[in-house]
């Protein structure tokens, strides 16, 4: 795997707050990174100092194999930034809009008309590309954001907070995107959200991000695995136990923790080797098993078990 | 330094300010009625007077303010030689006196594009998507920065050529040929004017890290109207006369000013300090 971002020990304080407090971690060539965290957590900083806008107070980055604080400029030609807000020149017409930025891309002058055309088609704009961005929707001023960041194929993607205030339709339109620009055309996508439904569903690995600091970072598997140790699993019953069935599971070895409700049974266990003997002791006291399943913590209680264990 | 890239940043703050039409509208205007009607009104009213056997005579006398002027100045007294009442009027009202008016345009103008530029910019929160793009701070500042220049000095060259066709027709009847410009405008109009044009971007830039919006902005750096003021009252008392080579003392220490100002204004204009506001 090619690292297309590496970082260490990576700083940067505003007066007394550490916004980027010594982050370390590599993102690596065509995954959607996520990068998780509360309002405040450094997100949009981290972004800044990536694409060389911020100076590191300290620490290294590489993107795309170049330095952000030393050839900022050089690297901006191959990256796309959403930023946070659209920040579009409402006073300007959509085409407008992308013609100017492409040019400061340096989109070749024979390319740009065209490429415009395509892009506000591809972001059903092209009926309003003659109008000013001020009269926009919210989901159309971030289409044409997202068009700006995609004008000049930059091969890494950098998007804060994407789907921030759009209706459900408006986000699922983008988060498809955002698959498709991963998944066919290889774009290494860095994704700053606290949408963690979102996350979930398009991100190959997370990092958790809390006031400056970075808590954790990998697959959810891996985030998980190393949060609770071994996996899960969801027993469902037929009919309600005659007897307490949960005690007994507790006392098997390699049973870390039985959570219990009526209808069901959700085991965590330190391998798969364990799940037999789970279901037999289930079945000696007399449970009817309707099925075993194999659960996925959702990326929502993973965030929640990573900040509660970052508490002092 | 990519000339695409400048112009494409100057276009496009230009193509901003057009929307505000609250703020180039009034610059536009003012100007036209300095520009036509002042001069028109200053050439044809004395023929009104003449009309009613109302005498002149004050203007060529020895005592009274423009005897009083044409001896402290000896260069405007050379220029009045032979000229009877009437032509003295014209050609000291329109030919010297009205001159630095013609200086508020730069001024006007760069200021006002200046301000929607750095700081209108700002104030829009549009800054963020800029820095973010390959341009260079210098190509950020200098785009800018001749977004106001260029056109400011372009307008106030525009509006000399007006000034002149209008002061020459109105006044031919009673100077018989084409009089303007007097020698003194070309420096004034070629060295000085563009001085003002920069100093109106270089203020601005200036005090574009500490104020908020383009009416703060505006308003502050418009104020340096009051220095083409100074010029205009210290011309019509007498004080200062801007001839040939007092435009030219008075345009080189401008661009010194310019220079001195721009130095630090590039200084802070970074993309850091765009964003973080400091
Ligand atoms: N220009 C600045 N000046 C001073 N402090 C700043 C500046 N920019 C960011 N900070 C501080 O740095 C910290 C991180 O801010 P940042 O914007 O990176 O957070 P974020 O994770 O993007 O938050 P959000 O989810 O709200 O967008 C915050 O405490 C913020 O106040
Ligand atoms: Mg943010």
């Amino acid at each position: 795997m090619v690292p297309v971002i590496e970082v260490e020990a990576l700083t940067r304080s505003f007066g007394p707050i550490r916004a980027v407090d010594g982050v370390t971690f590599q993102v690596y060539e065509g995954e959607v990174f996520g990068l998780l965290g509360p309002n405040g957590a450094g997100k949009t900083t981290t972004v800044r100092l990536l694409n060389g806008v911020l100076k590191a107070s300290g620490g290294r980055a590489r993107v795309l194999g170049i330095d952000p604080a030393a050839d900022g400029c050089a690297l901006r030609r191959r990256t796309g930034v959403l930023t946070e807000t659209p920040s579009l020149y409402e006073r300007l017409t959509a085409r407008e809009n992308l013609l100017l930025f492409g040019a400061l891309y340096g989109i070749p002058e024979a390319d740009l008309p065209r490429r415009v055309d395509r892009m506000l088609e591809w972001f059903e704009l092209a009926e309003r590309a003659e109008d000013r961005v001020g009269n926009f929707s919210k989901g159309m001023k971030q289409r044409l954001a997202l068009a700006r960041a995609l004008l000049h194929e930059p091969p890494l993607l950098f998007l804060d907070e994407p789907t921030a205030g759009l209706d459900p339709e408006a986000a699922r339109q983008v988060t498809d995107l955002i698959r498709q620009l991963s998944h066919q055309e290889g774009r290494t996508v860095f994704l700053c959200t606290h949408n963690l439904p979102e996350a979930q569903h398009l991100c190959d690995r997370v990092a958790v991000m809390d006031r400056g600091r970075l808590l954790a970072i990998g697959t959810l598997e891996e985030l998980s695995r190393s949060l609770w140790g071994g996996f899960q699993v969801e027993v469902d019953f037929l009919e309600p136990p005659a007897v307490p069935v949960a005690d007994a599971l507790r006392l098997l070895p390699d049973v870390t923790d039985v959570r219990s409700e009526p209808l069901r049974l959700t085991v965590r266990v330190t391998g798969e080797a364990t799940i037999p003997a789970v279901v037999e002791a289930l079945v000696r006291q007399g449970a009817r098993i309707l099925r075993v399943s194999p659960r996925q913590p959702s990326l929502e209680e993973i965030y929640f078990e990573i900040r509660k264990e970052a508490q002092p | 330094m990519n000339g695409r890239t400048l112009l494409t940043i100057a276009v496009k703050d230009l193509k901003e300010v057009r929307q505000n039409r609250a703020a180039w509208i009034p610059a536009l205007v003012v100007p036209l009625v300095v520009v036509v009607l002042l001069p028109v009104g200053l050439i044809l009213i004395p023929g009104l007077f003449r009309a009613t056997t109302i005498s002149m005579t004050p203007l060529s006398a020895d005592s009274g303010p423009i005897g009083m002027m044409r001896e402290r100045v000896p260069a405007l007294d050379r220029a009045l030689v032979g000229l009877d009442e009437y032509q003295t009027w014209v050609v000291l009202m329109t030919g010297y006196l009205l001159a630095p008016f013609l200086l508020i345009f730069p001024l006007m103008f760069s200021t006002i594009v200046a301000s929607e530029s750095f700081v209108g910019e700002k104030e829009r929160k549009t800054l963020e998507a800029l820095v973010y793009t390959p341009a260079s701070d210098g190509e950020l500042f200098l785009g800018k920065a001749l977004a106001a220049f260029v056109p400011a000095v372009l307008l106030t060259w525009t509006s000399f050529l007006v000034y002149g066709v209008a002061v020459n027709a109105a006044g031919w009847r009673v100077m018989g040929r084409i009089w303007f410009p007097p020698a003194s405008w070309w420096p004034l109009m070629l060295w000085v004017a563009p001085a003002f044009a920069a100093l109106g971007v270089a203020v601005t830039v200036l005090i574009s890290t500490r104020v908020r919006t383009f009416m703060e902005a505006y308003q502050i750096s418009g104020s340096l109207v009051l220095l083409v003021l100074m010029l205009v009252l210290g011309q019509v008392t007498g004080v200062l006369y801007l001839s040939a080579g007092m435009a030219l003392s008075v345009g080189l220490a401008l661009w010194l000013v310019d220079a001195l100002l721009l130095y630090f204004g590039i200084r802070t204009f970074r993309r850091e300090a765009l964003l973080v506001g400091g």
